[in-house]
């Protein structure tokens, strides 16, 4: 059994991102006591899957490893993954908890050493690498994973190939007779930091995610880049595995659009200048990128970011927003649209379509555990409704790493608030 | 303030949008336009027109009167409705092109010889007489006034055949043709809305 120590002032964390990380890290070296859940098997979300971060095109490695150091070291934070919050009743400084744990098939004694996957052949779509590559029964979600413990898929229990798992660990971790289970506790304030999914691009019909092997979203390509990613880090086409070179970003792919997401998800055109960097050095004057857009939004300091791409003759922009995506004979998309420079029509054929998508808030607004005021869009209001329950990163609002771990220090501090106004009563 | 000022603040004092947001059926939409593109790009007639609607809606802000209002444009629009399913901000991009043929249209302004228009101005008279659309009159006037005359007429001979055999055209509608049941009640609403809507117009130049 799973036991969490927890009272009125302990803070509760929703979602094990770089928000709820940091929200939770703040918390717990200011001396609060900390849970900190999160549904995959492992911490740092969607940023683990980056290949590099923008501006300063460094990797994801660096600045989450220091904060899965740093969870990992403070005695104050309990870690919970595989876990969802299934019921949150109460109000400021005294709230219930329920948490549902999923069971994980391997226990502590793990060493991350890899056996049971060297003999489970049963293989699955690789939810890491947005299901552009397989993964076995037996796996480690990623090669940084924290913690790093090895996840039975639930498939496979009760076929031979858990079996198989099982015999094959010489660690005794392996336990197939692990079950669902829930734990209660109490806590004073809640920081929900559940995050962003990416916009679902095949909802996006003339652009013909859902038809054409070519064209991708930016998630997709991001693990494309990536050298640990499904093709090594080689940019090809799924079509038919060849090198690509001609590459076009449709920017304002589902955001800024009646029909998908209201708002600008703000990422996206830097999203798309960093990219843009992976495939100018991967292929030198090779590369030929083309940027569709509307208008290019680089706020602030960023603007010497686009600066520079503006500058590579190999990167060309085109200010239009692309109305529809066919594909050619050759299986090449074919980007048709009218250009606002002159309203010249074009029909240019790439060899890689890419589309920019944005974030929607990863919990439907019907779907959280508690009460809570969203807005239009769906992320988390600064309310007073909200009472103890703090939103912190892109629940709250589309926002890149920076400015998401900034809004989590904020939240943080919000939620010591609280549980410092509960010390204070009960002293 | 100088002359040249002025002259410049009146160069460039758009009247043309207002007019445009007080005539033109759906006008108000215009400046929520971002000049995206997308319209034009879906456009499946679009290499047929001069200016496609994103086009348009930029020259409206522009104040390019006479060359909207004449333009051939708006008038190649076939409702086909693709433009206004895709436009990002929802705007009603068909409806707005109708209106903008119809205000010129209205203010005589329309190109000489337009097909489009020329039909539309046939419908509307066969519609007038009796309340309701005769479909056979309306072929033959198009065959004459739009196509080719009997060369056309000949084309459509066979069908035209099948439909009478199939009880689907009577010929003798040629001749008159029956009316809706109030034809002068019918008229008398027109004759109000045409005043209405003149009265409208004409406050608008004051």
């Amino acid at each position: 059994m799973t036991e969490v120590v927890a009272t009125n002032e302990t803070i509760l964390v929703v979602g094990g991102g770089i928000s709820g990380m940091t929200a939770a890290i703040e918390a717990a070296e200011t001396g609060k006591r900390v849970v900190l859940v999160e549904k995959r098997p492992y911490l740092g979300g969607r940023v683990s899957q980056f290949y590099k971060y923008f501006p300063k095109m460094c990797f994801p490695t660096c600045g989450l490893e220091i904060n899965q150091r740093r969870t990992k070291m403070n005695p104050n934070i309990t870690v919970l993954t595989m876990a969802e919050v299934t019921s949150l009743e109460g109000e400021a400084g005294n709230y219930n908890a329920t948490i549902t744990l999923s069971p994980r098939y391997i226990n502590e004694n793990c060493t991350g050493c890899g056996d049971c996957a060297k003999v489970v052949e049963a293989e699955f779509d690789n939810e890491y690498d947005y299901g552009m590559s397989k993964r076995k029964g037996a796996y480690l979600p990623h090669v940084m994973a924290h913690p790093m413990r090895y996840v039975l898929d639930p498939a496979i229990i009760g076929t031979e190939e858990a079996d198989k798992a099982k015999a094959a660990c010489k660690v005794d971790a392996v336990d197939l007779d692990m079950q669902e289970e829930e734990v209660k506790f109490n806590c004073g304030a809640v920081i929900w930091a559940t995050g962003w999914q990416p916009y679902d691009a095949d909802k996006i019909q003339p652009y013909g995610h859902d038809r054409f092997d070519n064209v991708l979203s930016n998630v997709e390509f991001e693990r494309m880049c990536d050298p640990k990613g499904p093709t090594g880090g080689k940019i090809v086409r799924p079509s038919d595995g060849k090198e690509a070179k001609n590459i076009a970003f449709i920017q304002c792919a589902g955001s800024r659009d009646r029909n998908h997401l209201y708002h600008c998800s703000r990422i996206c055109c830097m999203a798309t200048l960093k990219q843009t960097n992976y495939v100018t050095d991967a292929l030198g004057d090779d590369a030929d990128v083309t940027i569709y857009y509307i208008d290019i939004r680089s706020i602030d300091r960023f603007e010497d970011f686009y600066k520079k791409v503006q500058e590579n003759d190999n990167v060309k922009f085109v200010k239009s927003k692309v109305a529809s995506v066919t594909q050619d004979s050759d299986g090449n998309p074919v980007c048709n649209g009218v250009d606002t420079e002159g309203y010249n029509r074009y029909a240019q054929a790439h060899d890689l379509v890419i589309l920019a998508t944005g974030m929607e808030p990863s919990v439907d607004a019907d779907k959280f555990p508690v009460d809570i005021v969203v807005n239009r869009e769906g992320f988390i209001e600064a309310d007073e409704k909200n009472g103890g329950i703090f939103a912190a990163g892109v629940a709250s609002e589309a926002l890149d790493v920076n400015r998401a771990v900034q809004h989590a220090t904020g939240a943080a501090l919000r939620a010591i608030q609280v549980v410092n106004r509960v010390a204070s009563t009960e002293a | 303030m100088s002359d040249l000022n002025t002259n410049m603040i009146e160069k460039y004092r758009n009247s043309f949008l207002n007019e445009v947001e007080a005539n033109v059926e759906e006008g108000e939409w215009v400046k929520m336009c971002m000049q995206c593109g997308v319209c034009s790009g879906s456009c499946p007639l679009g290499n047929a027109w001069d200016h496609p609607p994103q086009e348009l809606f930029m020259m409206i802000r522009a104040g390019k009167r006479e060359e909207v209002l004449s333009s051939d444009s708006m008038w190649m629009c076939t409702s086909c409705y693709n433009c206004i399913v895709r436009c990002p901000r929802e705007v009603p991009i068909t409806h707005i092109m109708h209106g903008l043929a119809h205000y010129a249209k209205r203010l005589g302004m329309q190109p000489k010889e337009q097909p489009t228009a020329k039909f539309a101005q046939l419908f509307w008279d066969n519609l007038m007489k009796k309340g309701r659309v005769n479909e056979l009159k309306l072929g033959v006037d198009l065959y004459f006034k739009v196509g080719e005359g009997m060369k056309t007429a000949m084309k459509n001979k066979d069908i035209g055949m099948a439909m009478w055999k199939a009880k689907r055209m009577n010929p003798m509608e040629f001749f008159g043709g029956h009316a809706v049941k109030d034809l002068k009640g019918f008229q008398n609403a027109i004759k109000k809305a045409e005043e209405l809507e003149a009265a409208r117009l004409e406050k608008h130049k004051a």
